[in-house]
């Protein structure tokens, strides 16, 4: 029996359609608009001004607390204008647009593919230079990672999970990434266990990628620690808390950080970026995102700046196909549809999904039939149609004591729902206004 | 005989005991209120909108009773007829206050504003305004699925169904305000009423710049500040590319209408104008 | 021309199950029960059902469509459902009027005065059969005999009647039918209660189209199950083989069929376990001290009564405990 997570979780057709192209390196944009906000936490507050001249690499954007992070630019050429423009929902957000010229590149920056395996820094070194480098968690949520390696006083980390697991269906760029660059994702693995003063890393794969289990189990051999376990192929096992629960067995408590069992969890994308800033003096301004759907005529995965418009991953996966009804940034499940092509490439972007107009469309909503199934899929153990009912009512201190706030919004209920009920979009609402009266309280 | 009697001695009894039970229980849980509150709860309209900021008809009573001003205390549905016979009753002196109307400042309709984009999500503005900027260009525009409507007790906002923006009702509207917590958007101000319910309004809320904001609504204002200058009463000032028009300065001389490039201010309630006509018909001649 | 795409929060894909594909999965699972019906009792069981479904169907319409004025549901499958189980849980030579009669009981006053599919509190198709039980005792207890046996259809006891009007345990299994033959269905009673096995084929069929859980119609059976034997262990000359009680009646039916009807159950296994023992025990105890002979409709229709407690307080198993 493989392993996987206690509670719920559904399992959508996986639709991996990119999963044997290799990584190719997109063309370079003639322009690219790099928001400021690209993580959670404060914005960075840009430190260039129209006109500027940048390399690749430099920083444009200064991190602005402690949860936060720089921004670098992820092409040469000319500062155009430091303005709003729409984002990924559709409201202006500052950004810095650069206009491209050659492809000139700092010069600390190692741009060799040779593998660089030993290091000598000590953790807080390697925390610093992850920090400088402005990386975020790689899998979609964009937590900066050098918050993350610096445990809250009086915890201590025990197992680094690495999160393999890609359960969102269609993403394949972190598969092909296990595949490519495993050699590399095991340094940066070692460089993560370096700064959490940990000797233990287990990365956790899902059983549909067993060239990956395969590959990375023989590379583990050789790197002191480092196991690989294959689980059930499971939606949300990608989630935080899924994953812990699936690889440790443990359970992260109710409004608890994962490091209160113990674990820290990072994407293995992450670890190649971790591998790249720390060996090679590299920040992260480039990343692998899938360009996919049932219509596109040449799914692929690319390496991208950042910055990039979607439009331009869409023309070099074959083009917009004629009956494209939505465009999601990010897997389907818990993505985010965009409103137009000009919406640029984050660090956060790990697919571009175009779906076919019959597919982007939803069900007409029906009454709930009370069949359970989005309790019984609920991975974190909740009740979807009563948080919904809540919402929809503003009742929001019963929605409190119902838990709304450890809703992971994974969506594996609004997918189950026979009566296609909008389930997580009230659930969502509820969390917000859930949120704020708590933050109104302190 | 002697059945009648005991019964009766038995009846007296019981009835005896229980009266004095009865009158210390209610001693002891007596509570003081103050009859004057039953008396003005029952002057006021019993629509428990919420619209004086308190929670309900009831509430508004206590708190004007245990006032000494009630310069602070409006109920805005019963108006100034309501507040004189509350202020009757608990012999205090009653503060004029001007009626207002709400207004939704976005003229954002469907052949304004292209669509560039569809939500199919949970059908709430609040839902809507939370995941998305909403169906154009325009992010600060009206998103049109209603949460005024339905926060509406008195059926005051007329949904227009497919026109994109709900229109307000002046005569039911009696300016609660219950419209203006409900919007995401932070559309709709109640504004001073004048008399025939005429107004002159920036319908309009658009902080992008003038070019942005012009591209995607054809009737956003661009901040471009002929407005300001045109007013003889500094009724109108520019914040973030914004014209406002403080309606308690605004004289309604409409001479702002009329310099406005984008008929981003509107003039309602007047009486169609000869000039304009005009106007337009020079133009159509060119 | 620029697309117009769609936008919506995420998930981004659906499961393609849909709530009339779950209707007519409990319909499919209904069709063999339906056949041997008609098998066992002639046309007559046909009549009763179609005079049913189409009665129900026919109510859902007109109401929603002239009294309510929305936009009629009948074709999500939930008004056939309750005129299918309606009809089962009738005799055979049920009057046409009676039956009318329990449809608009059913649909009109148990389904959509509270707000039709998902808000009834009550299983519909058991508040009409509840309904023309306390109306009409005669006509809904009259029941037909087995037209295999020969004999012109005059009435005849269920094995459940049998056991109540019996002076002696002794006497009433001189009577009763053997356990094989209710295990089959030949025997007396309302249309869909008499084959034990098809019961549990339908049943097997929602579970693997999961329709259903395991939870409800096992607590149940189990229950009475185990009720029954502690009595039939202590004093067997009294009380009967808890095979009998477990069979008979519309126990089976009432378990699988309808004390599952999602809308009126609980939503977490914990609540459907304690929702299904609620059943067995009101069940067991109209059946040995009642009046009626049989108490499932009334033990369900109570238990229904208790599902929003339910659902209150028994929570699913939250992840991260507490």
């Amino acid at each position: 029996m493989l392993k996987t997570f206690n509670l719920g979780g559904v399992h959508p057709p996986e639709n991996k359609l990119s999963a044997d192209k290799k990584i190719e390196n997109l063309p370079l944009p003639k322009t690219v608009f790099i928001p400021v906000a690209q993580h959670i936490g404060a914005p960075a507050s840009p430190v260039v001004k129209r006109g500027d001249e940048v390399k690749v690499g430099q920083v444009i954007a200064q991190s602005s607390g402690f949860v936060s992070t720089n921004i670098h630019s992820s092409v040469s050429g000319k500062v155009k204008k430091v303005d709003v423009s729409a984002d990924s929902s559709g409201y202006s957000k500052q950004g810095i647009f650069i206009d491209v010229a050659g492809d000139e590149w700092l010069e600390e920056i190692d741009r060799t593919e040779e593998l660089v395996k030993e290091f000598n820094l000590d953790g807080s070194e390697i925390v610093k230079k992850i920090q400088e480098a402005g990386i975020v968690g790689l899998g979609g949520a964009t937590f900066p990672t050098h918050v993350k390696l610096v445990p809250p006083k009086g915890m201590k980390a025990e197992v680094l999970l690495l999160n393999g697991v890609e359960c969102e269906p269609y993403l394949t760029s972190d598969h092909r990434l296990m595949l490519e660059k495993a050699d590399e994702i095991m340094v940066g693995i070692q460089l993560l266990m370096k700064s959490l003063q940990v000797n233990k890393a287990v990365i956790g794969i899902e059983n549909n990628k067993p060239d990956a289990i395969q590959l990375l189990t023989e590379k583990a051999k050789n790197y002191q620690g480092v196991s690989v376990v294959a689980l059930k192929v499971q939606y949300p096992q990608g989630g935080e808390k899924q994953l812990i629960n699936a690889v440790t067995g443990k359970e992260v408590p109710s409004g608890a950080l994962p490091i209160a069992v113990g674990a820290v969890v990072s994407n293995v994308g992450t670890a190649f970026a971790v591998y790249e800033a720390v060996q090679k003096n590299k920040p992260l301004f480039e990343r692998v995102v899938t360009v996919t759907g049932k219509g596109v005529s040449k799914p692929s995965n690319f390496r991208v700046r950042v910055g990039t418009a979607t439009s331009e991953l869409v023309e070099a996966a074959g083009g917009l196909p004629e009956n494209t009804g939505k465009v999601i940034s990010g897997g389907p499940m818990m993505g985010r549809a965009i409103p137009s092509l000009d919406v640029p490439v984050t660090k956060g972007t790990s697919g571009i999904l175009l779906m076919q107009e019959e597919e982007s469309k939803r069900g007409e909503v029906l009454n709930c039939i009370r069949c359970a199934r989005c309790v019984s899929v609920c991975p974190m153990g909740l009740e979807p149609y009563l948080l919904m009912t809540l919402g929809e009512k503003n009742i929001f201190d019963r929605a409190e004591d119902e838990r709304v706030m450890d809703c992971i919004e994974c969506g594996s209920c609004s997918f189950t729902c026979p009566s296609h009920r909008p389930l997580l979009d009230y659930i969502r609402y509820g969390k917000g206004k859930v949120g704020q009266i708590i933050r109104s309280r302190k | 005989m002697s059945i009648i009697l005991y019964t009766v001695a038995t009846l007296a009894i019981i009835g005896a005991t229980a009266a004095i039970i009865l009158y210390f229980v209610a001693q002891k849980f007596k509570v003081f209120e103050d009859p004057r509150i039953d008396e003005v709860e029952e002057s006021l309209p019993s629509a428990n909108c919420g619209g004086c900021g308190f929670a309900g008809c009831r509430a508004f009573a206590e708190a004007c009773v245990k006032a000494t001003d009630l310069g602070e205390l409006n109920c805005p549905v019963g108006g100034a007829e309501t507040m004189e016979s509350v202020a009757s009753i608990l012999g205090l002196e009653a503060v004029k206050k001007a009626p207002r109307v709400a207004f939704i400042r976005c003229n954002g309709t469907c052949d304004h504003r292209p669509k560039t984009n569809a939500f199919d999500g949970a059908s709430t503005c609040a839902i809507s305004a939370a995941s998305y900027g909403g169906e154009t260009g325009c992010e600060y525009g009206c998103l049109g699925y209603g949460d005024c409507v339905a926060a509406c007790e008195f059926d005051a906002i007329d949904l227009r169904a497919g026109m994109g923006v709900p229109l307000i009702l002046d005569d039911k509207c009696v300016a609660c305000g219950a419209c203006v917590e409900a919007c995401p958007k932070n559309l709709i101000e109640l504004r001073k009423m004048y008399p025939k319910g005429r107004k002159v309004v920036v319908a309009c809320r658009n902080e992008a710049k003038g070019g942005v904001a012009r591209k995607s609504c054809e009737v956003a204002c661009i901040g471009c500040g002929k407005c300001e200058k045109v007013c003889n009463f500094d009724a109108i000032t520019i914040e973030n590319n914004l014209a406002f028009i403080d309606s308690d300065k605004c004289k309604l001389c409409r001479k702002c209408v009329s310099v406005c490039p984008t008929h981003a201010i509107i003039e309602v309630g007047f009486p169609p104008r000869k000039i304009k006509e005009e106007e337009k018909e020079s133009s159509t001649a060119k | 021309m620029k697309n117009i795409f769609t936008v919506a929060p995420s998930p981004h894909v659906h499961s393609n199950d849909s709530t009339q594909k779950i209707m007519y999965r409990v319909v499919y699972a209904m069709l063999p029960l339906l056949a041997w019906s008609v098998f066992v009792f002639g046309l007559d069981a046909l009549r009763v059902t179609l005079i049913a479904v189409v009665a129900s169907l026919a109510f859902e319409y007109l109401i929603q469509k002239f009294l309510l004025k929305v936009k009629p549901t009948i074709t999500d499958g939930s008004a056939l459902i309750t005129g299918i189980l309606l009809s089962f849980n009738v005799p055979s030579n049920l009057p046409w009027w009676i039956i009318i009669i329990g449809a608009l009981a059913a649909i009109g006053i148990a389904k959509l005065s509270f707000g039709g599919l998902g808000g009834n509190i009550f299983n519909p198709a058991l508040v009409g059969r509840v309904f023309l039980l306390i109306s009409f005792p005669v006509q809904m207890t009259s029941w037909p005999v087995n037209i295999k046996s020969g004999i012109d259809a005059v009435t005849a006891a269920t094995p459940l009647g049998i056991i109540k009007e019996s002076t002696s345990i002794a006497d009433a299994l001189n009577s009763l039918p053997s356990i094989t033959d209710m295990l089959i269905g030949n025997t007396g009673g309302s249309l869909g209660e008499i084959s034990a096995i098809l019961i549990i084929l339908g049943g097997l069929y929602m579970l693997w189209k999961k329709v259903i859980t395991w939870h409800i119609p096992v607590a149940v059976i189990a229950t009475v199950a185990i009720i029954a034997s502690i009595f039939w262990l202590i004093n067997p000359d009294v009380y009967i083989n808890p095979a009998y009680q477990v069979l008979s009646g519309g126990l089976m039916l009432g378990a699988v069929f309808m004390a599952t009807d999602m809308v009126t159950s609980p939503m977490t296994p914990k609540g459907q376990i304690i929702f299904g023992v609620g059943i067995g025990l009101i069940t067991i105890s109209i059946r040995m001290f009642g009046a009626y002979p049989e108490g499932i409709s009334f033990a369900i229709l109570i238990m229904n009564a208790f599902t929003p407690l339910i659902n209150n307080y028994v929570k699913p198993k939250r992840f991260g405990g507490k």
